[in-house]
């Protein structure tokens, strides 16, 4: 089983999302998705100030394997992307959670959070897979 | 019922991801294929390849029947232990499975055809020995594994005995030879220097540790597609199947013509395509931007449309590369269009050979 931690929350579609305060999250892949995926060889990230609405496909992840998209879990404006995956994609998979986050979102509605998956809830949609 | 090669534990036991490959529970990887791949390119990595089929062919009429059977001509093997690549076509002239001939004598060689095709191959193998004074015999009770890389060889050497040693001394490339219980080949599927080393079932497991403890990184089916393609090599049933002509699939290099009275399976119908000029024909592909060319993708020509056969991103060289049946017009150095995630995007031609003993060779 792959480790899902409790202080973030999930969209069924994989990617996670970190509430670092003052209306900014984080957001990446699981450590589910990223094994699904294998190694990572290219990360696509969207541009600064772009803005992007739940559900839109904003990112892709080119693994050895496959091209899969990623999808915004919340809506708001990109303020920060992770220029490290430029060079090292691989950061998705050896620290999906950490060093392997994809981009940072200015949210406009803080209680869009509250309707993602908890990681009980994220671990249940894993299992229906 | 999926089969387990003789080596099964050993993957468990290293921490390896299974999957089905037809009809085989194989390692697709230990954890990262990339790494794997690394290993192969720069140091030393085995291949448990126990899944592919060895047939021996033996007989008064073992020469007159292979020189039927494939396109190459085994009657150019005049050296005990020296082997040849090669396919094996239907009359209509496809490829039925490409395969490795070792030549011991002119009545005794051992043919490696893929694991995929199995049942059928020996079908048609057994078909057109009918007629032969042959026997053909299938060896599931061995397994094999290819050590592949630029330490592989002396890794090995440090488990050969004195008599193992001194028979693969200065052996050349593509070369066989049965010493102290393993046939031990200097063939591969990767582009590196190594060995393909056959080994009695029972003692394939103690080999597979042997080689672990010397330092041999365990690679799996991962690694060895992104390897194998890089080096230019084809895989069946993906760059060539029974509809496809050799012709069509960089495999015209395998075609003995000479002499013009050996009557191989599929002759006239090569010798009119070669006539016509009509086959379409496989090339590489580069892609230095972002993205992977994946199996299957449309590619498009001023002569017409092609479609890439295998597509991968080279771990070597840090972009994507892959091989793709074009039409015959089009040149080494042209540019042509892929369609890509709903976009076309640029892509050169060469050559069909990326990487070779750790280099790029374009």
């Amino acid at each position: 089983m792959s480790n899902i931690p409790s202080e973030l929350r999930y969209a069924t579609s994989h990617e996670w999302v970190r509430n670092d305060g003052d209306g900014i999250v984080t957001v990446g892949i699981t450590e589910h998705a990223q094994e699904l995926l294998g190694d990572m060889v290219f990360v696509e990230l969207p541009d600064v100030d772009d803005e992007i609405s739940t559900g839109d496909d904003v990112a892709v992840a080119e693994s050895v394997k496959a091209a899969s998209d990623i999808y915004a879990p919340i809506s708001g404006t990109v303020v920060e992307v992770n220029e490290d995956l430029e060079d090292s994609p691989e950061l998705v998979n050896s620290d999906a959670y950490g060093d392997g986050w994809l981009f940072k979102v200015k949210v406009d509605d803080m209680g869009e959070l509250e309707s993602l998956l908890d990681a009980e809830g994220y671990e249940g949609s894993i299992d229906e897979d | 019922m999926s089969n387990k090669t003789i080596l099964h534990a050993k993957h468990i036991e290293a921490g390896a991801k299974m999957v089905d490959f037809h009809g085989w529970e194989m390692p697709i990887n230990y954890g990262s294929q990339i790494e794997e791949h690394h290993a192969v390119r720069q140091n030393a990595g085995m291949f448990d390849v126990s899944h592919m089929t060895i047939v021996d062919v033996e007989g008064p009429q073992a020469q007159a029947y292979l020189r039927k059977l494939v396109i190459n001509d085994v009657a150019k093997l005049t050296v005990a232990g020296k082997a040849l690549y090669t396919g094996m076509l239907n009359e209509e002239g496809g490829v039925i499975d490409d395969l490795i001939i070792y030549h011991f004598s002119e009545t005794s060689y051992k043919l490696v055809v893929n694991s995929a095709t199995r049942e059928k191959d020996l079908a048609w193998m057994n078909k057109q020995a009918e007629s032969f004074d042959v026997t053909i015999t299938e060896r599931p009770e061995f397994g094999m594994i290819a050590v592949q890389g630029p330490q592989a060889k002396a890794k090995v050497a440090t488990l050969l005995s004195a008599e193992q040693t001194e028979a693969v001394d200065g052996m050349k490339p593509f070369f066989g030879v049965q010493t102290g219980g393993l046939f031990i080949a200097t063939t591969g599927y990767t582009g590196e220097n190594g060995y393909e080393i056959v080994v009695a079932e029972d003692q394939a497991e103690n080999l597979w540790q042997q080689l672990l403890d010397a330092g041999v990184t365990p690679c799996g089916l991962g690694a060895r597609d992104t390897l194998r393609l890089e080096a230019g090599m084809n895989l069946y049933g993906l760059d060539m199947d029974e509809s496809v002509s050799p012709l069509a699939a960089n495999m015209a290099w395998t075609i003995s013509w000479e002499p013009t009275d050996r009557d191989f399976i599929g002759r006239s119908v090569l010798e009119a395509q070669k006539e016509a000029g009509d086959q379409p024909k496989l090339v590489g592909l580069v892609f230095e931007e972002k993205g992977v060319l994946r199996t299957g993708l449309k590619v498009i020509t001023p002569a017409g449309e092609g479609v890439i056969t295998s597509g991968t991103f080279s771990p070597t060289l840090g972009h994507s590369i892959a091989m793709a049946r074009v039409p015959r017009s089009v040149k080494f150095g042209d540019t042509i269009q892929v369609e890509m995630r709903k976009k076309l995007v640029d892509v050169a031609v060469i050559k069909p050979s990326f990487v070779r003993n750790g280099k790029k060779v374009f």
